[in-house]
């Protein structure tokens, strides 16, 4: 096995037995990076003499004594996540030459562990799309098929571990964008609980919808980062000060008796058969571990798509608001003010990005606001009470993550409506603010990762892990990595 | 036609916290411009805001002491506009749940104590300042202020005269400084005032178009704009016109206000419930423990000051005008000084050397022991009234006792009645003239008598024994 096809547990695991140092990791890191990056197209930026001097930098430390628990462990970031003194574009043109002067918390938080920070992922435009073709720069491909796209908006993210470019990556969620491109890349991504993971420094698209999470390997890894990254931060007020349980703790354990809710309004007319199936299998599955399958409806699921592009894009509306022109960031500049307002946003965002702003100062305008804004808020409520409810009888609830494969790039940039459907099955789990992991769970005859989603209690980001641990332990579809060429897999 | 003026106001008060409205920043005055910012309250990406509780305690207290219903459950929301001094393209304020609502306060009108409502008190952020170089083709903008807290209390239109208005907001900023919320100064922009105007036709019930007055930031500038809008409001009605419901700003320097934009180009704000922050939610607990931080307000330390120290109205309305003036005066009757006399060296003496140095009464370098020792030295007869004022302004600029001073310039009042007697001789051994006229019948001459005596004793000779004794010494 290569280095760089290791596993965050088992990087840690050999780095603390000595078997490996931080500086050969980061290094196999960079020559695979090298090696297929010009294929792939992750990375908007790479930071790898930081991350060699701070690899070297984890020797000497590692030989002081000094503890982390990411020590000399490669780590990708989403590029909407600041990270103090580099680059932090959002893949925006208005951004293309922010550095932030701080650091998110998330990040600091990995920082505090001893990460080394490999570059910053490419995404959709300020996090805005499901296929990374937003990207102001360029798309990124999906490592199984490279005439496809890796899903998005972390994108890149989700390329970069898949392929190998990384040990693990962080991402951010506002609709189902940690889980979406983590299912379409064939790798593990969690959508923590809202207020789990602070948000401050993560630059703002949807603010009552956006979450950190982490994209990993498999879903242990995915435990580990959870670790670290949650918990109450004084500088994000809808952060929550719930105390943060060990997640690692609950893999492994049985899942007899776990009832596992099947919403039937996920399993609808003209969702691909492929899918559909490997979904049906992956149930059989848990059955067999002992888990019970139990149908459950949430009634609301129809309205989840229309209700989250009026709350997103209001949000963002307003959020954007502050690339003007004046302060930092790209201008173009005009005969007056108002002239350098609309020559810098025009200039400076992509057409998704103006068409949600559109929408959005559309739905908050005077005269529209109750039909559309408060209105979306009243069925955001009632989707909420859908999970209350169909929690009162199961634990989990399983669907697809996503309802197709992985699609071909430009497929569906001239139909933004076909590119919103991407999200059906993620978008819900945002709005309500509950917890939610994509898991590979099989492959469709192009050999294209599917995802199961496994959604949680508000909070119980444990039940849905240890669950996504049974399974995963059960079958091999993490352990399959993608060849980088059409069609086929390494094994 | 006649008409009737109607008035409501909209003040907004920079609140005296340490600290900014959602960051760490200072909030002094005066700094350098933008040294006073980090990455919050200059709008960077992926910042987020966190609520300066002492802030919401402020605008809780004003609510409490303008009677108004404080809301158990508010919630700030963002207001959208473009504008450089607004760095994240909106500014946090508050919509549909402010922290207070119906309230008033009271002044006096004619006599009569009068109550203007007060539909709400809300909290928001400041914006920052626009520098408009002159013939450059550029601005700058300062950011120090952007996010200071800022507390915004709405009136009923219940104003009638442009005094009124005036009144209330002097009484309004008499409650703030008493507070200690605001320093209440205008000049700086830490209050200001916008105002709605309209007039109607006398019984008219309904309400005329309205106009927004802004800019006028002095009470004299508020006054003189809304006299002149309500003169230009019932000139065009008068002439056959219609009021255009619009902004207009007060330029004080030609003297008008002028239109600044309709309503059709009123900007449409988009107000929502900020996601950044979570509704703010007011236990008993919490207001029980604002409550107990609330000071004797004016209104009421006014009456306590009639009915305790028997003060006239006048007096005690003057006196609790300002917190620490009320403080100077009590401090002062704990001593021992007696409430009338203080009241009236401090009306008068005291606030004449203030104001001639410009100075509030918390710079004043007079202690109220000092003044206590000046009546004491009075009230023994060691000196006189007339040389205490002397005593007092040098006592005022130097600092020094009162009786010191008397001491190193020998001015003892003379109460010996041999030497008073002696002064007496004299001046009537000098002007025999006018004793003939006096015991002529020309009473009035006495007070030359006095004038003549009090100037052979430089002043120094009790005036009562001087009295007795001239009346004795020309009647023989």
């Amino acid at each position: 096995m290569e280095l760089y096809d290791l596993t965050l547990s088992k990087a840690q695991l050999s780095i603390t037995k000595g078997e490996i140092s931080p500086v050969e990791l980061t290094d196999a890191i960079f020559k695979r990076i090298e090696a297929v990056e010009e294929k792939i197209k992750a990375y908007v930026t790479l930071t790898k003499d930081s991350a060699t001097t701070q690899a070297h930098l984890t020797e000497v430390n590692i030989k002081k004594g000094i503890k982390g628990r990411l020590q000399g462990i490669p780590i990708a970031i989403k590029d909407n996540i600041c990270t103090e003194g580099i680059r932090t574009t959002c893949s925006s043109k208005i951004l293309e030459n922010f550095i932030p002067p701080y650091e998110s918390t998330a990040t600091k938080r990995l920082k505090t562990e001893g990460y080394i920070l490999i570059g910053k992922t490419n995404m959709d435009e300020f996090a805005m799309g499901s296929s990374t073709e937003n990207s102001a720069f360029f798309p990124t491909k999906n490592p199984w098929n490279l005439e496809r796209i890796p899903g998005g908006s972390s994108g890149g993210s989700a390329a970069a571990v898949a392929a190998g470019e990384c040990i693990a990556a962080l991402g951010s969620d506002t609709g189902g964008s940690i889980r979406q491109p983590a299912a379409l890349c064939g790798v593990v991504g969690l959508k923590p609980t809202y207020g789990r993971i602070s948000r401050y420094g993560l630059v703002a698209f949807a603010s009552s919808l956006d979450q950190i999470g982490p994209i990993t390997k498999d879903v242990r890894d995915s435990a580990i980062l959870l670790n670290i990254i949650c918990g109450y931060d004084p500088y994000d007020s809808t952060s929550v000060q719930i105390p943060v349980p060990d997640f690692t703790s609950v893999l492994g354990q049985d899942i007899k008796g776990i009832r596992l809710g099947v919403p039937k309004e996920y399993f609808i007319e003209g969702m691909d058969k492929e899918v559909e199936q490997a979904i049906r299998n992956a149930i059989k599955g848990l059955e067999s571990l002992g888990a019970i399958p139990i149908e459950v409806s949430l009634p609301h699921t129809g309205f989840a798509v229309a209700t989250y592009y009026i709350l997103a894009t209001s949000e963002a509306s307003s959020n954007l608001a502050r690339y003007d022109g004046v302060k930092y960031g790209f201008r173009i500049d005009g005969k007056d003010l108002m002239d350098m307002y609309m020559k810098t946003r025009a200039g400076g965002f992509g057409a998704e990005v103006k068409r949600r702003i559109i929408l959005g100062t559309y739905a908050l305008s005077s005269g529209y606001y109750e039909a559309y804004y408060r209105k979306a808020q009243q069925v955001r409520t009632l989707i909420k009470q859908d999970f209350e409810k169909a929690f009162k009888t199961v634990d989990v609830i399983v669907t697809p993550t996503s309802p197709t494969a992985a699609f071909k790039l430009g497929e569906k940039t001239e139909d933004p409506l076909q590119m919103y459907l991407s999200d059906i099955f993620t978008i819900s789990v945002n709005l309500a603010g509950v917890p939610g992991i994509s898991i590979p769970c099989g492959f469709t005859s192009k050999n294209l990762p599917i995802g199961l989603q496994i959604i949680g209690k508000r909070f119980d980001e444990e039940t849905i892990l240890k669950v996504a641990y049974a399974y995963e332990q059960s079958t091999k579809w993490h352990k399959r990595r993608p060849s980088l060429k059409e069609g086929k897999s390494r094994k | 036609m006649q008409y009737e003026i109607v008035i409501g106001l909209e003040i907004h008060a920079q609140l005296l916290t340490e600290t900014k409205m959602f960051c760490g920043c200072s909030t002094k005055f005066g700094a350098e411009p933008n040294t006073q910012t980090c990455p919050v309250c200059i709008g960077m990406p992926g910042v987020l805001p966190v609520i300066n509780k002492k802030a919401v305690e402020y605008v809780i207290k004003t609510g409490l002491a303008t009677k108004c219903k404080i809301s158990p459950y508010s919630r700030f929301a963002r207001k959208n506009y473009f504008y450089p001094d607004l760095p994240k393209g909106y500014q946090i304020s508050q919509y549909e749940l402010p922290l207070c609502k119906d309230g008033y306060a009271e002044i006096i009108v004619d006599g009569i104590s009068k109550r203007v409502g007060i539909t709400r008190i809300h909290l928001e952020e400041d914006a920052g300042k626009n520098i408009h170089a002159e013939e450059e083709n550029y601005s700058l903008v300062d950011l120090n202020r952007a996010g200071v807290p800022l507390m915004e209390i709405v009136t009923e239109p219940d104003i009638r005269s442009p005094q009124e208005a005036i009144k209330f907001i002097k009484k309004l900023r008499t409650i703030l400084r008493y507070l200690d919320v605001c320093d209440g100064n205008m000049e700086e922009g830490s209050l200001r005032c916008d105002a709605n105007v309209s007039v109607r036709p006398h019984g008219q019930r309904e309400f005329g178009v309205k106009t927004e007055i802004k800019n006028a930031n002095s009470f004299k500038f508020l006054e003189k704009a809304l006299e002149y809008e309500i003169k230009r409001q019932i000139k065009v009605l008068d002439g056959g016109g219609e009021i255009i419901q619009e902004t207009r700003l007060w330029d004080s320097v030609r003297g008008i206000t002028e239109s600044m934009r309709s309503k059709e180009e009123a900007h449409d704000y988009r107000y929502f419930p900020d996601p950044d922050l979570l509704p703010i939610e007011v236990d008993n607990v919490w207001l029980e423990g604002i409550k107990a931080q609330i000071p004797e307000l004016p209104e009421v330390k006014r009456e306590r000051f009639v009915r305790e120290y028997h003060l006239p109205e006048y007096d005690a309305d003057l006196l609790t005008s300002e917190k620490p003036l009320a403080e100077w005066f009590e401090e002062g009757v704990r001593l021992g000084g007696e409430p009338k006399a203080l009241s009236n060296w401090i009306m008068g003496e005291l606030m004449r050397l203030l104001n001639e140095e410009n100075k509030s009464i918390e710079e004043c370098p007079l202690k109220p022991q000092q003044l206590v020792d000046l009546l004491e030295l009075i009230n023994k007869g060691i000196i006189s009234g007339k040389i205490a004022k002397t005593v007092f302004e040098e006592m005022y600029r130097s600092g020094k006792e009162p009786e010191g001073i008397v001491r190193e310039r020998g001015l003892v009042q003379i109460s010996d009645e041999a030497e008073i007697e002696a002064a007496i001789e004299e001046v009537l051994k000098k002007n025999p003239e006018e004793v003939e006229r006096f015991r002529a019948g020309e009473d009035k001459l006495m007070g030359f008598f006095v004038g003549q005596v009090m100037k052979a004793t430089k002043g120094k000779a009790n005036p009562k024994i001087v009295n007795e004794l001239l009346r004795k010494k020309l009647s023989e």
